[in-house]
């Protein structure tokens, strides 16, 4: 009987051995980003143009040390003594930032994004508070980055790096002030070697002009945002890309511009797109009076609409006279025929939904703690702008492009929704049982549908061989949006075609703006 | 967005709880003659209102009562005396009382286990014998598992092994097993997904887990009655934040009590039937179940020999 307990456990010990050896990591998709070698340096990204700035030189840079200085040299020495001692965990950081900083950064802001993407919940007494950016760590913690926060968001982050680095290119070439590796050939450099000026460094105007915006963005969360931008200037001396006063240049430059951002966004309505108890009634009440059936939330206890003035946020790509000539036509009265019709379809495609429309559902969905429509957008253009080698400043403008396109896209579609406040279907047919989340706010139109339409036609500008790959994944975002239950037809071909008015803007920013020349 | 809130787990607690109150299951130091196959189906209702995001306790109006109806067939088969097989296919239903959240339904996962009981032996008064149980289980479906707290399960193929003592005194009996269940990863339909960080990928990390569980009570040919405790702990995972959703490689853990009987109807033993319940005394990001089962159990004997005794072995070997 020993022997039998003996190789019981034996045998137990072996196969818990045996399986518990299995790696069982996950490998994100841009993990193993290779580091990024432009195929084409833009060294004329200084003359492109600008979005907040007036000029290049609206934030002076003053020239450079010479080469050949003591202090020039002692930087160079700094990179050899980093050198001199590599950790696997230095080499690990340099190999991660060299993947490129609008990347980069981009992926922390929707990290930022997903995990501050939760609705507050209720009071004892069924209503709800509400962030506060003055108070970021208390809860419910600032911001709940719903999508249209997080479309801002991205939109500020991405225009301003760009606006930066435009800048930064401007005065490397008037600079001229060559990498550290070539201005000593014993520099040993653990990413590709450029023949793009160092200074100011692109990596550390991206650095700076993130952490500012992220400040004002993410106010809590100045931690992590601190740790991934002193790794960031790290891995670029530790690389021996860029000496300290290459950094130390760049992060002034950027926080500067970065400053013309953030006096933008604290004047852009955003800040009061919440509304209040007063805007709440009116909105019912006006929709009432026009004899519609107003949008009622279906969350227990009833939540405020989101961000019901959000219509109102200052655009970026055209004015407000634009935007607001973007709006839509109604959509179909709540008791007429077509909207029965269209009603009646939900029901029935969602009675019982196929595997292949949860998928759908699913992979689009984008809901609670994801990094919303907007930023799945900006991991679809990430991906691909990876196989394209851009340059920073490329991939800068054409993130901003994108992300202001998304922000923009937002604002006609939020205000459009509060202008109708149409109820969703399963109000009309509360048979109607939803595959996703419902979301708590009206209608007409389809956000999914307005922020995809948008971001295929700039996308498809961007890189014109995935165009029709851009516009099937749009189409499929937005019929995601009837499969889940949420949203009627109108809403979705509607919004689609609003993104796609939306996006043109961005099209025609991007055929003036030098950056094809 | 709103968000309806969920909740979690019934399903991989359901899973368990439900398996542990089967008769002749993988988890009760019962088993088959030799060439004596036991089959029957199983009913099982679970339902919870209250459920824990991380450890706070909460409910949620936009859920209201979360239920998942079990409808399994299950056998075991007597390879020999010592030497069992298991199986167990369910086919699973979820629904939300109150929201708008549409609820799942589905064929889940296939469990088959192997049990062997290497030592029977006389000590003291009573005997005792020593069981080890293999288990695997594999989804049949491509059901959805990223739909917590109304998927039907965690999709994750599992392998488990067991260790299971056993002493019976007369009619009385205690059983205490430990298990302890690797999960492999699994893909999710979506791109992305946030746990305590950004992960860009539709594969997810599914943290181990173990099992432990006891149960006594009295035990003859025509009754068993037994008073069940089960302790189930996810090894690693992460918490739900504050009016977050639930996700797959959630710290599921759940500790239940329970009672189960299994009353033998015909003199000849080969028909019987099983029913329990049990209720969550203590969990984390997984809801506040109560469960309760049924099931109706024949016994085939393809031996030769006509057995005077076909049931299932449930007294000590020698008096």
């Amino acid at each position: 009987m020993k022997k039998l307990i003996l190789l019981s456990t034996i045998i137990t010990a072996a196969g818990i051995a045996i399986i518990s050896s299995c790696s069982k990591d996950v490998v994100g998709r841009t993990d193993e980003t290779p580091a990024l070698k432009p195929a084409n340096l833009d060294l004329n990204a200084g003359t492109w143009k600008p979005i907040l700035l007036t000029a290049p030189t609206d934030i002076a840079v003053a020239a450079p040390i010479a080469t050949n200085t003591p202090d020039y040299i002692a930087q160079v020495n700094e990179i050899k003594s980093f050198q001199a001692t590599l950790t696997d965990k230095e080499k690990a950081i340099v190999k991660y930032w060299s993947a490129g900083a609008v990347l980069r950064w981009n992926e922390i802001l929707r990290e930022l994004v997903a995990r501050h993407n939760l609705p507050p919940y209720q009071n004892a007494d069924g209503t709800y508070p509400f962030p506060s950016a003055n108070n970021p760590l208390a809860y419910p913690q600032f911001p709940f980055a719903n999508p249209p926060y997080a479309a801002r968001a991205y939109a500020y982050v991405s225009a301003a790096q760009y606006d930066a680095l435009v800048s930064a290119y401007y005065y490397k070439t008037l600079y001229n002030r060559q990498a550290p590796y070539n201005a000593d050939s014993t520099v040993n450099v653990l990413i590709p070697r450029s023949d793009l000026p160092s200074y100011p460094s692109e990596d550390a105007v991206v650095e700076g002009v993130s952490v500012e915006l992220l400040k004002l963005l993410f106010p809590g969360d100045q931690d992590y945002i601190q740790l991934k931008a002193e790794e960031h200037k790290r891995a670029r001396i530790i690389a021996g890309a860029n000496v300290r006063s290459d950094m130390e240049a760049g992060e002034a430059l950027g926080k500067a511009v970065a400053q013309k951002f953030v006096a933008r966004a604290r004047g852009d309505r955003a800040g009061a797109a919440a509304g209040n108890q007063a805007l709440w009634t009116a909105l019912d009440s006006t929709t009432r009076a026009r004899g519609e059936i107003p949008w009622i939330s279906q969350e227990s206890p009833k939540r405020p609409p989101m961000l019901p003035a959000f219509g109102k946020v200052k655009t970026f790509l055209f004015d407000s006279l634009t935007a607001v000539s973007l709006v839509p036509a109604p959509p179909p009265l709540t008791a007429s025929q077509q909207m029965k019709d269209e009603t009646a379809e939900i029901y029935n495609i969602v009675k019982s939904p196929t595997r292949e429309q949860t998928r759908i559902v699913h992979f689009w969905a984008d809901g609670v703690a994801t990094y919303t429509p907007p930023g799945h957008w900006d991991a679809i253009a990430a991906e691909d702008f990876i196989g394209k080698n851009f340059s920073e400043v490329r991939w800068a403008r054409n993130m901003a492009l994108l992300n202001m396109s998304l922000m923009d896209a937002a604002i006609v579609c939020w205000a459009t929704k509060y202008k109708y406040f149409n109820p969703r279907p399963s109000q009309l047919d509360p048979g109607i049982k939803t595959t996703t989340g419902l979301p708590n706010f009206p209608s007409y139109i389809s956000g999914h549908s307005t922020f995809s339409g948008a971001a295929a036609a700039i996308l498809g500008r961007i890189i014109p061989e995935r165009a029709t790959a851009y516009d099937a994944m749009a189409q499929e975002a937005s019929l995601s949006r009837m499969y889940g239950g949420i949203h009627y037809k109108s809403d979705c071909t509607v919004g689609l075609t609003v993104g796609k008015n939306v996006g043109a803007y961005a099209i025609q920013r991007a055929n003036t703006d030098g950056a094809d020349n | 967005m709103t968000r309806v809130q969920q909740l979690l787990m019934v399903l991989c607690c359901l899973a368990f709880s439900i398996n542990t109150s089967k008769a002749q299951t993988d988890m009760d130091a019962i088993m088959m003659s030799k060439k004596q196959l036991c089959i029957g189906p199983m009913y099982a209702h679970s339902s919870w209102k209250n459920y824990w995001e991380g450890t706070l306790k909460r409910d949620n109006a936009n859920l209201g009562t979360v239920s998942t109806q079990l409808y399994s067939l299950m056998a075991a088969y007597g390879v020999s005396d010592k030497l069992n097989v298991l199986f167990s296919v369910p086919y699973i239903k979820t629904k939300a009382s109150a929201g708008t959240l549409h609820g799942m339904q589905g064929t889940q996962d296939l469990s088959l286990f192997v049990k062997w009981m290497p030592v029977e032996k006389e000590i003291g008064p009573g005997t005792f014998s020593i069981y080890t149980i293999g288990g695997l289980s594999i989804p049949l479906t491509n059901y959805v598992a990223d739909y917590l707290p109304l998927s039907i399960g965690l999709r994750s193929k599992t392998a488990s092994a067991r260790l299971m003592l056993d002493y019976q005194v007369g009619n009385i009996f205690a059983t205490v097993s430990g298990t302890y269940v690797f999960r492999d990863n699994i893909k999710i339909d979506r791109t992305s997904y946030y746990t305590d960080h950004l992960i860009l990928s539709d594969e997810v990390e599914m943290p181990d887990a173990s099992n432990v569980n006891f149960r006594a009570g009295y035990r003859s040919d025509k009754l068993i009655l037994e008073a069940v405790l089960n302790k189930w702990t996810t090894i690693g995972g992460f918490d739900m934040t504050r009016n977050n959703m639930p996700f797959p490689s959630n710290r599921m853990n759940a500790t239940t009590a329970g009672i189960d009987f299994k009353y033998t109807v015909t003199k000849k033993h080969n028909l019987f039937i099983v029913g329990g319940g049990n209720a969550t005394i203590s969990g984390r990001n997984v809801g506040q179940a109560t469960t309760f089962h049924g099931g109706l159990f024949y016994v085939l004997d393809f031996s030769k020999k006509r057995s005077s005794k076909p049931s299932t072995k449930t007294t000590p070997a020698k008096k």
